[in-house]
């Protein structure tokens, strides 16, 4: 078990730079995740964690041994590959026992931990198939199993669900989070997909473009995003630009131009994020902090609306409302039966609640 | 460290480029500079003499050898796109059993099947002959000889190249692709003229080329069909043989420079568009055929094929059988027996040949696959500057022609060299071997690559992060998961350097001469039997190493070239 540290991370490629001053430290035993978009340099790190890659600039540190430069070999990371990288050439036992026999292990030691682990991945009885034979799920867990054998100081999880469909998906994350805790290693997660980022971590970094644009607890980065990036990209928000006009007792009031009003903010640390005075800002509400209603709302951002569309999803109604020429703004609501819908072109109060806004910069490029 | 992963590459490099350029690069540029010389000076003379009047039959040479490869393409591409559009698409009996046959030439070596065609067809056979005594004629209704039985050998040997490459071209057409076009109107003449046959450029494209390329380079059937006709190939060996060897270097590079052109102007032609297929995942469709009439006629017509398919294989086994002296003056063969066959094994004379041809294949495959998977790891893994030319460098054999593959070692090596360690190879027993290990580099070549090109790059990685060292990686992951294809690609060389005809015939010695030549000898000498026993010995050499390689190694015959 180890911690991770990144410090002033660049890495380029020709003139690429794919990172760029990245500052990560991952305390031990920690399951923590590195979400972004596709292209925004998650993979690139988790590569020079793993020893792929050596940065061009800063250090790689486990534990304050500098590992910046040493060779993959030698890092005794157990890495899980997003298209599992099994050998196909050897049976599900040789795979998982090939990290041991690199180690020199004796026979019988192999034997009882390629037994024990493949135990615990639930794939005792497939001990001498080929891994071709497997389905995904199962070479997904061969795959896992081979990592953790070597009881490995970090595992690093490159996309590992991507190739499996959705209720398979749901199936290896409580996998890999019961194997995570069981062993308590210390483990890094790279994923597109933010719901699997907020349900297993116990930290995101968010990735854009090469930065790190965040790094906080899922509760921190869903309900205090620093930029308009990690707003959008962690659920869904509604994003409207504002500019700040004054401060009245505990309140901020910002002036909306889109739709010609004053919005009042609670003046606290979780409505605003930190900004400077150059920058462009931007309100963001997530749908369900929305309140819609046919009769009259009392209370601060009330304003009138279209519905202009309602889209039905199953557990909950999506309501679409035009607040103004260019305002959109998008509620969601728990589905309480047919009664509750609204029709398209009713018209309807929408409340943004003073203390579920959040004023966000908009992220530096 | 960088530099570690660096000095890895390096050192995998170090030896391929050495062997390239000793064996590939240096002795091409000994034939380009001998060429500009006569008498050892510096001149132009000899390209003088090839295009003036001097020599008209150099220009003579070159332009028969261009119009019998044109022709050549024509006749093989007639030949095997209709047949295998027809036994791709329709489905009637014996369908499988005919598409298998269709590919049977291939197993025939050049020399053996010339031998096979010249003993079925030529003025003394067996067909022609019978023909005669069965309607009664006084003289021969037919037989084949110069031009037209150059051609009609290049056709039967090499239409199974377009009908491969059009069989498979066809079995990867999306049949949605042509079901789209009939959903928007088109009727089925339109369909195949603008969907079907546009698709199967690549496939045609490629398939001239290697018909262009092998018939320029083609020896076999000139060397016993061409009488007084004179092609390019065939000048190279007779300058050799007249000891002119600045001549022969001349020709050499002219042939060289045709072969090449060709290959480029159908590289440019066949880059102007993109003919990838955009879906995945197709299945065959055939129409049964529910005419009577013409299913009978695909039947027969598969039937005929047959017979003419396997009528060379049949002539060799009947001949083979046949012992010294029983087939001279008569018409037809006057007794069998096991003879030749027995001979060979008793015989430490007639067995040599077939020893020597085992060991230079042998040892030439030895080194294509050590340096086959060595070069298309580097090729494939490894990032460096002038990968582009070091994979030019290893094409360069394929590119050349056999005969002058030969004349290059000839005059890289009867003179020390760094490259022999000093030595002369020229009339030694190495000139062999190392000449089937040049032919054969680019073979291996690319059937490794392409096994390697399918392997993530993760697999290796996986390993690295599991502690594995390079070497160890290398040696039990990389190597156990590319063997099918190194394989497959090393049998083939060694069955086609057992077949090997003609740097044989510019290289061997007495004491290390391979079965075709002793072939040739035997022909001399009308030993017919015996030739056709040392041939059926490279048939079923060949058809040993092909049912390995599809039972064993998974790879279809079609994959092969």
């Amino acid at each position: 078990m180890s911690t991770v540290n990144l410090s002033a991370i660049t890495k380029q490629f020709g003139d690429v730079t794919a990172v760029e001053e990245l500052d990560i430290l991952i305390k031990e035993g920690e399951f923590f995740t590195f979400l972004g978009p596709s292209g925004c340099g998650k993979t690139t790190t988790l590569r020079m964690i793993a020893g792929f890659y050596y940065p061009t600039k800063g250090k790689v540190t486990f534990n304050d041994k500098d590992m910046t430069t040493v060779p993959p070999e030698k890092r005794n990371t157990g890495m899980v590959f997003q298209n599992y990288a099994l050998f196909p050439h050897m049976t599900v036992f040789e795979n998982v026992a090939f990290g041991l026999k690199v180690r020199k292990i004796t026979k019988s030691q192999t034997k009882k931990r390629v037994e024990d682990i493949l135990k615990k991945v639930r794939l005792d009885q497939y001990m001498d198939r080929q891994v071709s034979q497997l389905s995904g799920g199962q070479q997904q867990r061969v795959a896992l199993a081979r990592a953790l054998v070597i009881e490995p100081d970090i595992l690093l999880l490159d996309e590992p669900l991507s190739n499996l469909d959705a209720r398979l998906r749901d199936e290896m994350r409580n996998e890999i989070l019961r194997l995570q805790r069981d062993y308590g290693i210390t483990t890094i997660y790279v994923t597109h997909d933010q719901a699997e980022a907020l349900t297993m971590s116990d930290r995101i970094a968010v990735f854009n473009m090469g930065k790190c644009q965040q790094v906080g607890t899922p509760t921190e980065i869903y309900n205090q995003p620093v930029n308009d990036f990690v707003a959008e990209f962690i659920g869904e928000t509604n994003l409207i630009p504002i500019a700040f006009k004054e401060e009245k007792n505990n309140e901020k009031i910002y002036h909306c131009e889109q739709l010609d009003a004053d919005i009042q903010v609670q003046a606290t640390e979780v409505n605003i994020a930190e900004y400077n005075r150059n920058d462009q800002l931007l309100m963001s509400i997530r749908p369900e902090s929305v309140q819609i209603d046919k009769a009259s709302l009392t209370g601060e951002n009330v304003f009138k609306g279209e519905v202009i569309l309602v889209q039905f999803t199953g557990a909950s109604v999506h309501t679409y409302i035009k607040l103004s020429s260019d305002a959109i703004i998008r509620a969601t609501d728990l589905n309480e039966g047919p009664s509750t819908y609204l029709t398209n072109g009713s018209k309807v109060n929408v409340k943004l609640p003073a203390d579920q806004i959040r004023v966000i910069p908009k992220a530096r490029m | 460290m960088l530099n570690a992963e660096k000095r890895k590459t390096l050192l995998l490099l170090i030896p391929v480029i050495l062997v390239l350029i000793g064996y590939v690069l240096y002795p091409s540029i000994e034939t380009l500079l001998e060429s500009f010389k006569k008498n050892g000076v510096f001149s132009l003379e000899n390209y003088s003499d090839f295009f003036g009047e001097k020599s008209a039959a150099n220009f003579e040479a070159l332009w028969n050898s261009v119009y019998i490869s044109l022709l050549s393409v024509l006749l093989s591409a007639l030949i095997g796109i209709p047949l295998a559009y027809i036994f791709n698409r329709y489905d009637f009996p014996g369908r499988q059993f005919f598409s298998n046959i269709a590919i049977m030439p291939i197993v025939l070596p050049s020399l053996v099947g010339v031998m096979a065609f010249m003993y079925l067809y030529g003025e003394a056979g067996l067909v022609p002959n019978a023909i005669k005594d069965v309607l009664n004629l006084s003289e021969v209704p037919f037989s084949i000889g110069g031009i037209t039985g150059i051609l009609i050998v290049h056709a039967y040997t090499m239409y199974p190249y377009f009908y491969m490459t059009t069989s498979s071209a066809l079995n990867n057409i999306d049949p949605s692709l042509e079901e789209a076009a009939y959903n928007l109107g088109s009727n089925k003449f339109k369909v195949f003229w603008k969907v079907t046959f546009p698709l199967l450029t690549p496939g045609l494209v490629a398939a001239s080329l290697l018909v262009f390329m092998v018939s320029m380079a083609s020896f076999s059937a000139p060397f016993l069909l061409a009488g007084g006709f004179r092609v390019l190939s065939l000048q190279i060996y007779f300058s050799k043989i007249n000891g002119d060897l600045e001549m022969a270097a001349t020709q050499s590079v002219i042939l060289s420079v045709v072969s090449i052109s060709f290959l480029l102007f159908m590289r440019w032609y066949q880059d102007r568009k993109d003919y990838r297929m955009a879906s995945k995942g197709i299945g065959a469709h055939r129409s049964e055929v529910s005419n009577h009439i013409l299913k009978w006629c695909m039947v027969s017509l598969g039937i005929l094929a047959m017979i003419v398919l396997l009528l060379p294989h049949a002539t060799l086994l009947i001949l083979s059988l046949v012992p010294e002296g029983a087939w001279t003056w008569q018409t037809y063969p006057t007794a069998f027996s096991l003879e030749n066959f027995i001979l060979l094994f008793e015989d430490p004379n007639i067995w040599d040949p077939v020893r020597n041809s085992m060991v230079m294949a042998l040892l030439a495959c030895l080194g294509v696959f050590v340096f086959g998977i060595i070069t298309s790891y580097a090729l494939v893994k490894r990032k460096f500057i002038g990968k582009n030319l070091l994979d030019i460098l290893v094409m360069i054999p394929w590119a050349l022609p056999a005969t002058v593959v030969g004349m290059n070692l000839i005059l890289a090596f009867n003179e020390p060299s760094a490259f022999s360690f000093g030595k002369i190879l020229v009339g030694t027993f190495w000139i062999l071997p190392l000449a089937y290990f040049v032919r054969f580099i680019p073979l291996v070549v690319r059937s490794t690559t392409a096994v390697l090109e399918q392997m993530d790059d993760s697999i290796e990685e996986a390993a690295q992060n599991l502690g594995a060292k390079w070497f160890y990686t290398f040696r039990r992951v990389v190597i156990p998961i590319i063997m099918p294809g190194v394989l497959s690609g090393t049998l083939l060389a060694f069955v086609q350097a057992v077949g090997e005809f003609p740097t044989s015939v510019l290289l061997y010695t007495l004491d290390n001469r391979p079965i075709s030549i002793e072939i040739m000898n035997q022909l001399r000498m009308f030993n017919i039997g015996q030739a056709s026993a040392y041939g059926m010995i490279q048939v079923g050499l060949i058809a040993i190493v092909m049912f390995i390689s599809y039972k064993f190694l998974g790879v279809k015959t079609e994959n092969t070239l």
